[in-house]
């Protein structure tokens, strides 16, 4: 019980944190015309501040650090020195519209784009932040379950413990050990890594305001540097056999490998795609839900672009059908966790099956024909 | 399109946190959480085979006790058995004894009495004939003096010994 309080204190910890770090309060000129698209990708997107509400023309939101890298200096600096586009800093803008919107760019005085400026933008984004929050946290979380482990060995589970040890005996027995074989003790840690990391992304995520919110799962980049540690794993790790399918494949005719090496070519192609696919069956999969879920409440302002009445009768079906999307995205949530770390666990277990006979009695029958 | 553009500062936190996540929970958590569930699950095995060996132990002891009293019923039935036999023999032995014994003593006490019988007998024949020698003295003098005298003392002579 102590320990549970003490990962909430940790997240309580965070929001104070920043409730004493400015809010930056901007009022914009003109009401515009609601842009549903827009909108809906504006909340999906990564941005260099974290947007809390906005009531009329105020918009309240969590500066964040902007990193810049150019010509090998640093420049750091709070987001809120933008003042939600309007400002340009140190020769930097971050426009709110236009074709680079959302992205740092060098400006001259008249506010133009540079174009011959190179510059690398490190800056700690909505998605970073909470990436570092919710690894924090799970740290933490296993930490505290590390330890209570620790304190009465060969015990029944008690409280957090027995909540975690479902999940770590389901990835280690029906994930590591069924798609691995005996090997799997060398990939667990990676991949209970990978199952909690993105479970508790994809749950941080369903939560609509601060700490949560953030779209981190569904964001293409995090998809990406999860599906290369799968990739560069499978790379490091795969035995001669997974290598000798790769480039001379037994048990298929000679003419597919000589002289052109047709075989090989679609083996390195599939071993590509294989992260490939991780990676967009992850992003797709978030990113669509939240789309659905916000879908519907944009519903509400759509119709209220019209009247004030239809969006009060939409409102309740609005809702509605978000619980319900939302219900859904708790599925996903689990689903998709489940199906990265299984289809990242089969594709180690290929990387390190043993030889096969059969298949190389296959092999000798085709080259006696 | 920014929603499919992967951006490189996101890149580096997300790998840079993600890596150091997986050095930290590999070393802090999971080590000792996959070692501590391997030995439980070792200890309740063996808790478990130890029951199970318990069980099969006390079962052992079980037969063996049941084939103990079994022994000892049979060996108590035995025990029995020859002490009857024992019993039978020593009364068909002292039994027999008797009998012999008894035999023994009529014997003797057959021989005795014949003894006595033929000692008896050589005494009235000694007694008879000292008599015979006494009547015949006697005689003689009555027949020296009195030839009808000496016929009546033999007569009355004869007539005694007859009485006696």
């Amino acid at each position: 019980m102590r320990k549970t309080t003490y990962n909430y204190r940790l997240l309580f910890a965070f929001i104070l944190m920043f409730s004493f770090t400015s809010f930056t309060v901007h009022a914009s000129e003109e009401r515009e015309k609601l842009d549903a698209g827009a909108l809906m990708i504006d909340h999906i997107i990564d941005s260099h501040d974290w947007h809390i509400y906005s009531i009329g023309d105020k918009h309240v939101s969590i500066p964040l650090p902007i990193i810049i890298l150019e010509n090998g200096k640093l420049s750091c600096f709070m987001s809120s020195k933008f003042e939600h586009g309007h400002a340009t800093y140190k020769g930097y803008a971050l426009p709110s519209e236009g074709p680079n919107k959302g992205k740092i760019i060098k400006v001259d005085e008249e506010g133009n784009k540079d174009e011959s400026a190179i510059i690398y933008d490190f800056s700690i984004t909505k998605n970073a932040l909470s990436i570092m929050m919710t690894s924090v946290l799970i740290f933490f979380l296993f930490y505290s379950v590390a330890k209570t482990y620790k304190r009465n060995p060969n015990k029944a589970p008690k409280g957090l413990q027995s909540v975690i040890e479902i999940a770590i005996i389901f990835v280690r027995d029906d994930i590591a050990k069924a798609s691995i074989g005996p090997k799997y003790t060398k990939y667990l840690p990676y991949l209970l890594t990978l199952f909690f990391f993105i479970i508790i992304n994809n749950l941080v995520g369903l939560i609509p305001i601060f700490p949560g919110g953030a779209n981190v799962t569904g964001n293409i980049t995090v998809c990406a540097v999860l599906a290369l540690f799968t990739f560069f794993i499978i790379i490091f790790t795969g035995n001669r056999n997974y290598w000798q399918h790769m480039f001379n494949t037994p048990g298929v005719p000679w003419w597919l490998k000589i002289p052109l090496p047709l075989m090989p070519i679609i083996e390195i192609l599939g071993a590509l795609t294989k992260p490939f696919v991780l990676m967009v069956r992850l992003f797709a999969n978030i990113t669509a839900g939240h789309i659905i879920g916000l879908g519907f409440i944009t519903l509400i302002l759509v119709f209220g672009e019209m009247s004030t009445a239809a969006a009060l009768t939409i409102s309740p079906l609005s809702v509605i059908l978000y619980m319900f999307i939302g219900l859904l995205e708790l599925l996903v949530a689990f689903l998709q966790a489940y199906v990265f770390t299984l289809l990242t666990a089969i594709f180690f277990g290929m990387a390190v099956e043993e030889h096969h006979k059969e298949v190389d009695k296959q092999a000798a029958l085709i080259d006696e024909n | 399109m920014e929603l499919i553009q992967p951006g490189i500062g996101l890149g580096f936190w997300m790998l840079l946190s993600f890596s150091l996540l997986i050095f930290l929970l590999a070393k802090f958590a999971w080590k000792p959480i996959v070692k501590m569930l391997k030995d439980r699950e070792d200890a309740i095995d063996e808790a478990l085979n130890a029951a199970e060996k318990a069980r099969e132990e006390i079962k052992d002891l079980h037969g063996k006790n049941e084939e103990l009293l079994r022994q000892a019923r049979e060996e108590r039935d035995d025990i029995l058995m020859e002490a009857r036999k024992m019993k039978d023999k020593i009364i068909e032995e002292a039994t027999q004894k008797a009998s012999e014994e008894g035999q023994r003593m009529l014997e003797n006490a057959k021989q005795s009495i014949h003894f006595e019988k033929m000692q008896a007998i050589t005494e009235l024949k000694n007694e008879v004939a000292s008599l015979s020698t006494e009547i015949a003295e006697q005689i003689l003098k009555h027949e020296l003096s009195d030839k009808k005298r000496s016929q009546d003392i033999i007569a009355e002579m004869v007539d005694k010994i007859k009485l006696n």
